[in-house]
């Protein structure tokens, strides 16, 4: 059993963001697996996406269900296996997880942030974790890691710093955010921003938080992270039993984006079952009627038990601005022009919140340039959520690629 | 499927000139592109579809990336490649014209490689009034994953059609390059073609 601990790493020097601001004396969290080799070359860092953490692989000592939340991934024997790789994970600045964030102490002003943490960017994030790896004595990465928003960092790894990356492996993830994936986050930050605890961002000051804001936001979050299949045979239109509480098991939050699995009984969703299901409507508009409906309610009030408006704000935010090709006029080719990073893409094909015609631009983008890249479009029926899960093709692809390319 | 080190295959690397920037149109498990990287110091890609081949690609360090062909070349450039091979592939596309004028318009020559049904075995088999199985169309009529065949002539006529310059063209047979009848004494169809 990998047992995880977790570090942090104070940097007082200040830190110059992409928005012109810059901040200071701030703390990083971080944890590690594996052995860092005598010549430093077996270092992989994975990034985390929306609402994940550096909890990446094992489990705390004597906490139950303290898996990290690509532990399927990553550990002893795993596709990135810890006997072999030194693995970092890291908590970006304005998370909630320990590293410094909204939540925190400026040492500006001696209050908490709140509101007034600065805007990070994902090219912010990867210029913190480049002071982490130096502080670390970690020149280059083997490889940077990372799924969703993870996968932009990776991707931003290969173009702000080309001689430190050798390997960057990009899972369900996009060059930019399309108006309809910017749409979703919109609405989950005005969820927030117009939940009358929200304050301004600064509900810390008032002694409340505004959990309405963020049930909504990871409501709207779970939809998209979802495919319909999926969701159709998970729930259907079953229907809520009457007399039944939480039907849902419990699981750690830290870091974990998923935080619970239903746990249904088989559909048996015959024509009978359809009859009886519609004898029992309650006829009310606001009780939960479907069981689609309690699990996102379940979801939605479990997220915004452990997580911090403000940092959910900030992220999606990051994830909006994330485009690299931007400053090149759109040409994702041009952008990547002198990246020297090799790559291995992943896309799941009932992925429509970055689906894999995302990833097959980037693909493109890289032939353009002849960098070495292998892709693999995974048909999986997990939507979004299949790269947090265990499929033997993708996990197969991982593993193989890190066994004949990343390692040395 | 010639995946293994075949005889046909080594003859039709051999047509690959060293150093190419090769595409290779259904590549199955990555074997004759990693042959051209370590033998003849090419680089580039394969294209495949399937699931267990794209894995063993990855494992054998061959670039790969997973695209159904059917749905065209779109993530290539233009005469982005030296060489494009569709060794085995053609019989089992939909779309065998598109792809024909794909290959020539990503690379500067295209191989392509195919079971020729004019091989005098599969002749005499029709001849006495039963679909032929054979070592290079092993499946029964009924059973085959070829959503069609057809022979050297046929592909001549094809390429013709398409406007695409036939280079050299030949019959293989174990290996062995048939010039004198290829259309009736091999069993594996040759064709380097080029855009006009």
């Amino acid at each position: 059993m990998l047992i995880a601990k977790p570090q942090s790493m104070h940097f007082d020097a200040a830190l110059p963001l992409q928005s012109g601001a810059s901040i200071r004396a701030y703390d990083l969290s971080f944890e590690t697996y594996g052995t860092l080799n005598a010549d430093k070359s077996n270092a992989v860092l994975i990034c985390h996406a929306l609402n994940a953490s550096h909890h990446v692989a094992g489990v705390y000592a004597g906490q139950d269900k303290s898996e990290g939340w690509w532990h399927t991934m990553i550990g002893p024997g795993k596709p990135v296996d810890t006997n072999v790789f030194f693995v970092i994970g890291v908590n970006n600045l304005g998370s909630c997880f320990g590293s410094t964030g909204p939540m925190q102490i400026s040492p500006d002003t001696g209050k908490v942030y709140g509101a007034d943490f600065p805007v990070v960017t994902v090219q912010d994030w990867v210029n913190a974790q480049a002071l982490l790896m130096d502080a670390l004595g970690i020149q280059t990465l083997a490889a940077v890691m990372g799924g969703s928003l993870g996968g932009m960092q990776a991707l931003s790894w290969a173009l702000q710093y080309p001689s430190r990356v050798r390997h960057a492996v990009v899972v369900a993830s996009a060059p930019n955010l399309t108006a309809e994936n910017i749409a979703f986050n919109e609405v989950a930050r005005r969820a927030i921003v117009t939940d009358p605890d929200f304050h301004g961002g600064h509900y810390a000051a008032h002694g409340v938080l505004p959990k309405r804001g963020l049930r909504i936001a990871r409501m709207i979050g779970h939809i998209t992270y979802l495919s319909d299949d999926v969701m159709n045979e998970k729930f259907g239109r079953r229907l809520k039993p009457a007399a039944e509480e939480t039907q849902f098991s419990d699981r750690p939050p830290l870091g974990s984006r998923r935080a619970a699995e239903p746990k249904l009984a088989p559909s048996g969703s015959s024509a009978l079952h359809e009859m009886k299901s519609v004898g029992a409507y309650k006829y009310s508009t606001q009780d939960v009627e479907f069981q689609i409906e309690s699990y996102l309610r379940y979801q939605g009030d479990k997220f915004s038990e452990y997580f911090d408006a403000n940092t959910y704000l900030l992220i999606t935010r990051a994830l909006d601005y994330f485009d690299p090709a931007s400053s090149f006029g759109g040409d994702l080719s041009a952008a990547l022009k002198h990246v020297t990073a090799k790559f291995l893409l992943v896309s799941f094909t009932t992925d429509w919140r970055f689906a894999p015609a995302r990833s097959r631009e980037m693909v493109k983008a890289l032939l353009d340039n002849q960098i070495d890249v292998s892709y693999a479009e995974i048909d999986a029926p997990h939507g979004h959520d299949a790269f947090l899960l265990d499929d033997a093709r993708y996990m197969g692809v991982v593993r193989s690629y890190f066994q004949s390319k990343v390692a040395l | 499927m010639i995946r293994a080190p075949s005889p046909d295959l080594l003859s039709i690397a051999a047509l690959v000139p060293h150093g190419s920037r090769v595409l290779d149109l259904g590549c199955g498990t990555g074997e004759l592109l990693d042959h051209l990287i370590r033998e003849r110091g090419c680089s580039g890609y394969g294209v495949e579809i399937n699931d267990a081949n794209v894995q063993s690609c990855v494992a054998r360090g061959v670039n790969v990336i997973q695209l159904n062909l059917d749905e065209g070349l779109a993530v290539f450039g233009d005469a982005s490649f030296d060489v494009v091979l569709q060794i085995d592939t053609l019989q089992h596309l939909r779309n065998t014209e598109v792809m024909l004028r794909e290959t020539a318009r990503v690379g500067r020559i295209g191989i392509v490689a195919f079971p020729n049904f004019g091989h005098w075995p599969n002749r005499l088999a029709v001849l006495r009034g039963r679909m032929p199985v054979t070592k290079i169309l092993p499946y029964q009529w009924y059973d085959t994953p070829n959503i069609r065949v057809g022979t050297l002539d046929d592909f001549q006529a094809l390429a013709d059609k398409n406007n695409l310059r036939i280079i050299d063209q030949f019959g293989l047979q174990d290996g062995h390059e048939v010039r004198w009848w290829p259309n009736a004494r091999a069993s594996r169809a040759v064709f380097k073609i080029q855009r006009t």
